[in-house]
């Protein structure tokens, strides 16, 4: 028991020490955002992931945006998806749920030599828009799709 | 030598080399019941997954709890030949790690 409340003690230390030394600007933002940002992927709503994430809850629609994703998913815990950039500069893909308890799912960093380009498989908890945002040269856009689920896939 | 929980192909098409890559790994959210307790599982997943070409960060990504369990994940990056190295290396809330690297065929 007094271990634990050693480790809790150490752990609440440790990130109080962290945000004074943000505050005190001794970690560049460039470090910052490296952490995971809990904030974003414990938000409840898709305006504040997005905010969390890219500092603003607006990415207007895009055409240079293909989001690949099944129109039914008959098991919610293994959504195949698939996101294609094709602007230039794509500097960042995120792909949110709307409808998931935490809709941010998984945010990808792309680095120069990386292409506009993700597939992965996601869990999705019940029916509804999967959106596919993209940082493109200093800007954000989206695109979205409805994926219908017939088993949730978030437990619970 | 263990064996690691990463599974990585790298193949080179054209000026393009596709990097699919495999983790195993439970991913739980933290959302689910033990059937028998009907105690809460405790959250179990990856956070930060680190993929770099030659040494050099090509994929850096940030995941929460929906991403499905034994994660899958490609990419394509430029640049890549035969015989270079991939790496890549995954972090999760419980502060466990692993890495593995494969050259791009």
């Amino acid at each position: 028991m007094n271990m634990k409340r050693r480790v809790f003690l150490k752990g609440t230390l440790a990130s109080g020490m962290v945000a004074v030394a943000v505050g005190a600007g001794l970690l560049s933002p460039r470090q910052v955002l490296a952490a995971w940002p809990k904030s974003a992927f414990e938000a409840k709503s898709v305006n504040d992931a997005m905010n969390g994430i890219y500092g603003t809850d607006l990415a207007p629609a895009s055409g240079d945006i293909q989001l690949d994703a099944p129109d039914i998913a008959e098991n919610g815990a293994v959504v195949p998806v698939k996101v294609t950039a094709t602007m230039a500069n794509v500097e960042s893909i995120t792909i949110i749920s709307e409808k998931n308890q935490t809709p941010l799912i998984a945010s990808f960093n792309l680095g120069a030599t990386a292409q506009g380009f993700i597939s992965t498989r996601i869990k999705m908890g019940q029916t509804s828009n999967v959106i596919a945002v993209v940082k493109a040269g200093g800007k954000v856009y989206s695109t979205r799709k409805e994926v219908k689920v017939t088993i949730g896939g978030c437990g619970g | 030598m263990s064996k690691s929980s990463i599974k990585i192909r790298a193949k080179v098409k054209g000026n393009e080399c596709e990097v699919k890559a495999l983790i195993q790994h439970p991913m739980e959210t933290g959302l689910r019941k033990d059937k028998k307790t009907g105690q809460v599982i405790p959250a179990h997943f990856i956070q930060e997954v680190n993929c770099q070409h030659n040494g050099k960060d090509v994929v850096n990504a940030l995941w929460g709890t929906a991403i499905s369990t034994n994660p899958y994940v490609s990419f394509i990056i430029t640049g890549a030949k035969k015989g270079d190295t991939i790496t890549m290396s995954w972090v999760d809330n419980t502060g466990g790690k692993d890495s593995s690297e494969a050259k791009v065929s």
